[in-house]
């Protein structure tokens, strides 16, 4: 188990090394020079050259790169070129608003998608299984940006029981539980869906094997049967689903927070990316791969504590 | 407690896209308590239909006909509730493949504490104490450790034993072991058969043992039915069905098992011919295809059960007292 996670975690930090070679790779070839179309076409020579210095563009690629690492080792991911502040700074501002949002949403729709696909695997072939069948596709089919927008507008303009903007006040938990609402809703919407699917045609499979009719046999409730002997098993796929999904719930969170003006990694980084701030593009990327990876690290392990076939598999 | 079984005019059909399988017709079978019965005949003759059946454990699409009559109350006549309530208290099974008899993620100590949920007077610790004794019973060293280990770090053989505790720690009244030793070795085998005639000497409830292993059949039973295409072709103490068998059908099966054989033959004799359809099954005899002594009735009257001796009958137009 042990060298597993140590192989895991070596291949994380390759993957890092690789995002961000890629990332310099992206910034030395979108055309037009970064200067210029920050400062405006009538900024001096020299304005453009001391940005274009700040920035390190100066410099050949492969060492920006090292030089990107070193600091990076140290805690230190650069400046932003506008304000000066240190971009580790501005993430970690940033950081807290996203994480909560993404994070409430994965639970929502664990806590609800779940539970629905297990009822829908109880009552197969019911009217109810058909309904959450096609409750599930609807949900799926809608963008998450979509059930922003009309969730502000119903929620916000017309029946004003919600914040539109915002993250809620500093300090102010029950204010900043309200502006939650609405932003974790639009993004669970979609996974609650994915999730029942998933659990459902995972625990489908599962209920069809011999030692479901073991458990069966010895008249176990089929509540139990299905929370205790099915879903243990049927829930490793949905681990899988949902660490990769990640990836695409912080995305859909900069959509999101771009509809709610809400402050965040998604803002941070649409605006830096609109200013050709790269300092801050960098740094931010550089954190959220290091979250996306540690994350399918720590499902795989988790996988491997749930499953003890798995767990053998690694130690031997 | 333990009560007598007796299914009469018993049939089983499965309802699919393509019709109704007739898996089961018109089956009778008594047991009694200290008893061992066992069921034998070729894949596909409805076997496992049976016992599922006795069971309770039906799919969906089965559509059941005829009694079972167990302790005075007709199984197939209760509701999914009542049912499930047997289940692991009076009726348990032993199944045919102990490699995935049990549940990959749990311990064995786990499972087997659980299928113990109807005995609501023993507390947790009171049920693992059981678990190790019954453990210790099928010859399971070590079992405080194998209680905390899961499935598949047991050997094939081993897990069926715990599968046989585990049937045996709800004390049924009715045990069924559907193929205990089709998915073993020889060894294995005969380690199981030897555990379960030593079991039956301290049991005094029902065992029902299915096999198509005619072996297996003669070491445990005390009786046997021989099915074919779904029917009970023919019923009787174990000595008087493998000494006098009656129907075509069991001395043909007797005249195939390897074992009769001490010589290496060339070829092992065979019955020609395959199973009739269970979707359209004849009208006749089920047997009168493949059979060498067919006449004229057998193609279109369905032969009755003929009583040989008191507890010895052949299902066959060609068969008199």
């Amino acid at each position: 188990m042990l060298a597993y996670a140590v192989k895991r975690i070596g291949l994380g930090l390759l993957i890092l090394v690789l995002v961000m070679v890629a990332m310099y790779a992206a910034v030395f070839l979108v055309p037009g020079d970064p200067a210029t179309v920050a400062l405006g076409p009538r900024a001096t020579p020299e304005l453009k050259r001391l940005l274009i210095e700040r920035m390190g563009l100066d410099q050949p690629v492969w060492w920006q790169i090292v030089e990107f690492f070193r600091n990076a080792l140290t805690g230190n991911l650069g400046y932003d070129v506008w304000s000066n502040r240190p971009v580790s700074t501005l993430v970690l501002e940033a950081l807290p608003n996203t994480l909560v949002l993404g994070l409430t949403a994965l639970a929502v729709a664990l806590l609800i998608g779940v539970p629905l696909g297990c009822l829908s695997v109880m009552r197969r072939g019911t009217a109810a299984d058909a309904a959450i069948g096609v409750l599930s596709v609807g949900v799926i089919a809608v963008p998450s940006f979509v059930v922003a927008i009309y969730s502000l507008l119903l929620f916000a303009v017309t029946l004003r029981w919600l914040p539109a903007i915002g993250a809620g006040e500093a300090g102010d938990l029950f204010s900043q539980a309200r502006a939650l609402v609405m932003p974790a809703a639009a993004i669970a919407l979609g996974w609650i869906g994915y999730i029942a699917r998933m659990v459902r045609a995972s625990m489908m499979e599962v209920m069809g094997e011999p030692h479901i009719r073991t458990a069966r046999s010895f008249g176990l409730p089929e509540w139990k049967i299905v929370s205790k002997y099915a879903l243990r098993i049927a829930i490793i796929p949905t681990i899988s689903l949902v660490a990769v999904g990640l990836g695409s719930i912080l995305s859909s969170a900069v959509f999101v927070e771009a509809v709610f003006a809400r402050p965040g990694i998604g803002k941070l980084i649409t605006d830096a990316v609109s200013t050709r701030n790269y300092p801050v593009v960098m740094g931010t990327v550089l954190i959220m791969t290091a979250i996306y990876v540690s994350i399918t690290i720590a499902a795989d392990l988790l996988i491997a504590r749930l499953d003890p076939r798995v767990r053998d598999v690694f130690r031997g | 407690m333990s009560g007598s079984l007796a299914a009469s005019g018993l049939s089983v059909r499965y309802e699919t896209p393509h019709g109704s399988v007739h898996a089961l017709r018109h089956v009778d079978i008594e047991a009694h308590p200290g008893e061992v019965i066992g069921i034998v005949g070729e894949s596909g003759c409805g076997k496992s239909t049976l016992v599922t059946a006795l069971a309770n454990l039906l799919p969906a699409n089965a559509r059941i006909d005829g009694a079972i009559r167990y302790n005075g109350v007709d199984l197939a006549k209760l509701d999914a509730h009542r049912q499930r309530l047997l289940r692991g208290d009076e009726i348990a099974l032993v199944g045919q493949d102990p490699m995935t008899a049990f549940n990959p993620v749990l311990t064995i100590g786990d499972q087997l504490i659980d299928f113990q949920h109807h005995r609501k007077d023993f507390s947790r610790a009171q049920k693992r104490a059981r678990i190790a004794a019954m453990l210790g019973r099928v010859g399971i060293a070590d079992a405080e450790r194998r209680m905390r280990s899961y499935p598949h770090e047991l050997s094939g053989g081993m897990r069926q034993r715990v599968a046989i505790a585990a049937a045996l720690l709800t004390d049924p009244g009715l045990l069924i072991a559907d193929e205990p030793t089709t998915a073993l070795d020889v060894t294995m085998e005969a380690q199981i058969i030897h555990l379960l005639r030593e079991l039956r000497r301290e049991y005094n409830g029902i065992i029902i043992v299915v096999s198509h292993h005619l072996g297996v059949i003669a070491e445990l039973c005390d009786r046997v039915y021989v099915m074919y295409a779904g029917e009970v072709v023919e019923g009787g103490e174990v000595d008087a069905i493998f000494h006098d068998p009656r129907h075509p059908y069991t001395q043909a099966l007797l005249a195939c098992d390897p074992a009769r054989f001490h010589d290496r033959l060339d070829r092992l004799p065979t019955i020609p011919g395959s199973l009739p359809s269970l979707t359209q099954p004849p009208p006749g005899c089920v047997y009168a295809q493949r059979c060498g002594r067919a006449f004229a009735p057998c193609k279109t009257i369905a032969p009755p059960l003929v009583k040989l001796t008191a507890c010895h009958a052949a299902r066959c137009h060609a068969v008199t007292p």
